[in-house]
């Protein structure tokens, strides 16, 4: 008996079995992780030495991939005006859902319901379809109809454009506002909406002065997750606006424009000579991922704080 | 909830409430707007109303009263609009042209059973069909050339083979690090690591593209030594890659869910930190491990940018280290060359319907199968 005992003691000290699968799950982990610095470094590595104020400072001619005269101006005021206009559509669509879904609406209601798994479903819809989206829709749909309405003689605002690239992406990036805007107001204490609406505030006045105020942070987290997703996503504007080449910048919400995804795609898959053209590629995608990491980064920061705020309350 | 006051007596209260009621039903009206607008473009599709045998009967362009206005509109391929728009003088340049177009299909064509079919019929999209010029029925997807071959097995199978490869290499690193993450690491060590994998997501797509086109591509092909440079198997791991974050963080939910008790319990009794982890935590966890796979899958099978600079060739084939097209790719390549309204356009709307439905079936699955799972851990039924 007491051998057994003492076998049984000796096993749970040391289980080789536990030790084996706790590191093997350790590795998982560490290999995930080590992808991403390899990425990252790789980027960094090769990419940095293409950066330079000319290059991010200039307007490519029509042939972009000589290494010397090349520059991505273009792409990224492109870039950033289509995330800018989305932003313009999805932040007040996305917190106004929000406030309902924790202000108004009951929880158990079919409508509650049958709204959030819209809000999921449309997390899950591939950027691909959201791409024939724009095309079937705004597109063909709502521009081709403008363009009826207006009587133009020729197409303006049936056919690819910023605002179409852009609404879709407003589409697309819907949830991400959601969700974002709906985990900050929760953690806002139910005591400062009690206490608003004991001092006699209505409802809305208590959602505008208190609880809106209180929730900014939370709203900025949506609003720059969404702009971060949205400013990588390529597939969702290849048919709704992007261009291939453009002389010139984007002025006007019917123009098409030029996009840092989109020029590592092309880069990277229509290079007449790709080991000639890989500085410039590598400092595109240098560029692109310091702009979405920059904003991530800003996002995961404030999430922290909002989340922090969460547990407190418990 | 709260106090009821009388709506009368504050309709801007009333307004408000009414307005945001509105505005907050716009993502139920964004997903039906979606499935309505691909669907309605790949109509004509279900109902055989496309037609893409090369020779057709010819209508001689005296009979032009003999025929109503609709046989004509679809005989020479106009829309609705475009036909209102013409007088009867240019229907009849255009009935000359199309003659004269069916007069110039080389000679070869006209003895040519295939040059009589219809390959926009579902018997052709699904069926093997005798090809002229093929020694058996085979499956082709080819949208160019005189016979446009329109079989959309081999991009289901691309699909599925690139998928499947991306979650068996995603899963078991996913799950395994979400095991670790949340029931073996101390506090300090995953406060740094979930973040962290967080920002893989935060890397777009079109980056990892990249990355696997000219990085993983040769490392791969140096380790595994296989043939072609740039296949399935390169685009599966690329894929992975993708969506490890998403099964990572959804796994990782799940587990952190199962209630202290149980662990607690389980270590009382003297089970190892490994042991509570495998035998208690991730049996009452699996249905949550169970979504993020399905959440995986529905994300891995819409990826696009990642298969499109990976890899691209239709080829019907199972092998890992032949090329493969998805269905993603596919319609993100060929958007730009087919006719808007033509039946290659259709069919690509068609090939975007279905994957909705894919993806919106898969993530039904997830979210029922999560919502269980939380409300039996809450204890509610």
């Amino acid at each position: 008996m007491s051998t057994s005992q003492t076998r049984h003691f000796r096993a749970e000290k040391f289980d080789f079995w536990s030790f084996f699968f706790s590191g093997l799950t350790g590795l998982a982990t560490l290999f995930i992780v080590g992808i991403l610095v390899v990425i990252l470094l790789n980027i960094l590595v090769n990419g940095w030495s293409g950066l330079s104020w000319h290059f991010v400072s200039t307007i490519p001619k029509k042939d972009f991939f000589d290494v010397h005269t090349t520059g991505v101006l273009p792409m990224i005021v492109g870039t950033a005006f289509r995330v800018i206009v989305m932003t313009i559509f999805v932040i007040p669509v996305g917190v106004i859902t929000a406030i309902y879904l924790t202000e108004y609406a009951s929880n158990t209601s079919l409508i509650t319901r049958v709204i959030r798994a819209a809000v999921n479903n449309l997390a899950g819809v591939p950027s691909i379809v959201f791409g024939l989206f724009g095309l079937g829709f705004f597109i063909n749909f709502v521009g081709k109809n403008m363009d009826r309405l207006l009587h133009n003689p020729s197409a303006v605002w049936g056919q690819p454009a910023l605002i179409w690239a852009s609404l879709t992406l407003a589409v697309m990036t819907l949830p991400v506002v959601i969700v974002a805007t709906e985990e900050s107001l929760k953690a806002i204490p139910p005591g400062l909406r009690e206490a608003s609406l004991a001092l006699g505030a209505t409802k809305l006045e208590t959602i505008l002065r208190i609880v809106l105020p209180q929730a900014l942070p939370g709203i900025m987290t949506g609003g720059i997750l969404a702009v971060s997703r949205a400013a990588g996503e390529v597939a969702p504007i290849l048919f709704t606006g992007v261009a291939y080449y453009m002389a010139s910048l984007p002025s006007h919400l019917s123009d098409q424009f030029m996009d840092l995804g989109y020029h590592v795609f092309v880069l990277s898959t229509q290079s007449p000579n790709i080991e000639q053209t890989r500085p410039i590629l590598y400092a595109t995608v240098l560029v692109l991922l310091m702009l979405t990491f920059a904003l991530n980064i800003v996002a995961i920061l404030i999430r922290a704080r909002v989340r922090k705020k969460l547990r407190a309350l418990g | 909830m709260g106090i009821h006051r009388g709506h009368k007596a504050r309709p801007m209260e009333w307004l408000a409430e009414k307005f945001i009621f509105l505005i907050s039903l716009s993502a139920i009206a964004m997903v039906l707007l979606i499935f309505l607008f691909v669907a309605r473009e790949a109509l004509p599709i279900f109902f055989g109303e496309t037609n893409t045998a090369l020779i057709q009967p010819v209508i001689p362009t005296a009979d032009i009263d003999k025929h109503s206005p609709a046989e004509l509109q679809q005989y020479l391929e106009l829309t609705p609009e475009q036909y209102t728009t013409m007088d009867k003088e240019t229907i009849k340049t255009l009935m000359d042209v199309k003659i004269e177009a069916l007069n110039d299909i080389p000679e070869n064509f006209r003895n040519d059973p295939d040059a009589h079919i219809n390959t926009t019929d579902w018997k052709y999209l699904l069926k093997a069909h005798q090809w002229t010029g093929y020694d058996k029925p085979e499956y082709i997807w080819q949208p160019v050339g005189q016979i446009k071959k329109f079989n959309i097995i081999p991009l289901f199978v691309g699909t599925l083979k690139i998928t499947l490869i991306g979650l068996l290499f995603a899963v078991p690193l996913a799950v395994g690090a979400a095991i670790y993450v949340s029931q073996l690491a101390r506090p300090k060590v995953r406060e740094v690591v979930k973040p962290v994998i967080e920002m893989l997501s935060g890397i777009p797509s079109v980056v990892v593209g990249f990355f696997a086109l000219l990085v993983m591509a040769t490392v791969l092909q140096k380790i595994f030594g296989y043939q072609t440079r740039l296949n399935a198997f390169v685009a599966g791991i690329a894929l992975g890659c993708a969506v490890i974050p998403v099964i990572f963080s959804i796994a990782e939910d799940a587990l952190t869910s199962v209630p202290r008790a149980y662990t607690q319990a389980a270590l009382a009794l003297g089970a190892s930190r490994w042991q509570t982890a495998w035998q208690i935590v991730l049996p009452a966890a699996i249905p949550g491990v169970f979504a993020a796979t399905v959440l995986g899958f529905g994300r891995a099978i819409g990826e696009t940018m990642i298969v499109l600079m990976v890899c691209s060739a239709s080829v019907m084939s199972w092998s890992i280290f032949d090329s493969a097209r998805s269905i993603t790719t596919t319609i993100a390549a060929e958007m730009a060359e087919a006719v808007s309204g033509g039946p290659h356009y259709r069919i690509l709307f068609l090939l975007g319907a279905m994957l909705f439905a894919a993806t919106f079936i898969s993530n039904m699955i997830g979210d029922l199968v999560i919502h269980r799972f939380k409300n039996k851990l809450e204890g509610k039924r």
